[in-house]
């Protein structure tokens, strides 16, 4: 699909994950003090239940990913952003971050899966 | 040196510091013990934010006096203050890509500022209260 078109290609694909993965962080980060802060105070049901939402594998998994590409490709922007000399390369940086971002992620989600299915 | 420069370079550098300090924390976990005395998720809620009502399951000795210095209430103010200022400017930024009338952006800017606000004192305060 062409990193989802406008100018295509790994650098369109990395700004639109930048943006949806700090969607994501910030929407679990918000979460989780809203919900800690209730159950804490109050002990509602729903703070409770949001508690098993985010305590399960899968949103996780999806946090895993959020913060590692966030962090990764954060890193790649500012290096690139404070040396523009190294501008010229940036689709090799880009392939460079995915080949840190993916070994990283699948081990925390290998990690996650297994904890969740073992128990340890 | 307006503001939209200042926030470019202050989202870059928070950006980094925001790496270092949790790869900091991190080692600081297991130079205190968390080899044997942490599993993962403490070791992950110590590098994001080493509060003792954030890391509540680990199994170090007094973990909560160990904290209660001056360096450590520093870690997670500097954490607090990067991270919180880091999010809600980027998502001004994305909202701005989204909302367009100028009446809609000064009271999406509006909303934002004050949700940092009181995000920050609020945070601050549960650092500086929880010894």
């Amino acid at each position: 699909m062409d990193g989802f078109k406008y100018q295509g290609g790994g650098p369109m694909l990395a700004f639109i994950f930048h943006r949806l993965t700090a969607l994501g962080i910030l929407f679990f980060v918000g979460m989780h003090i809203v919900v800690s802060f209730t159950s804490q105070q109050t002990g509602a049901e729903w703070a409770e239940w949001l508690n098993t939402v985010y305590k399960s594998p899968w949103f996780q998994v999806f946090i895993a990913f959020c913060v590692l590409f966030h962090a990764i490709n954060g890193l790649r922007i500012a290096l690139l952003d404070f040396f523009p000399g190294f501008q010229k390369f940036q689709r090799e940086a880009i392939w460079v971050e995915w080949a840190i971002v993916l070994p990283m992620f699948l081990l925390a989600a290998f990690l996650i899966i297994q904890v969740s299915l073992t128990g340890s | 040196m307006n503001f939209e420069y200042l926030m470019w370079l202050f989202t870059r550098l928070s950006g980094i510091a925001l790496i270092l300090l949790a790869i900091a924390a991190m080692a600081w976990a297991f130079i205190m013990g968390a080899r044997t005395q942490a599993d993962l998720p403490a070791i992950l809620r110590w590098m994001f934010f080493p509060n003792p009502n954030h890391v509540l399951s680990s199994d170090i000795p007094e973990i909560d006096q160990v904290w209660a210095n001056l360096f450590w209430t520093t870690m997670q103010i500097l954490m607090i203050v990067f991270a919180g200022t880091h999010a809600w400017n980027g998502l001004r930024m994305i909202l701005e890509d989204y909302v367009s009338s100028p009446k809609g952006q000064t009271g999406m800017r509006v909303i934002i500022f004050l949700l940092w606000l009181v995000s920050l004192a609020v945070s601050i305060t549960l650092i500086l209260t929880s010894y």
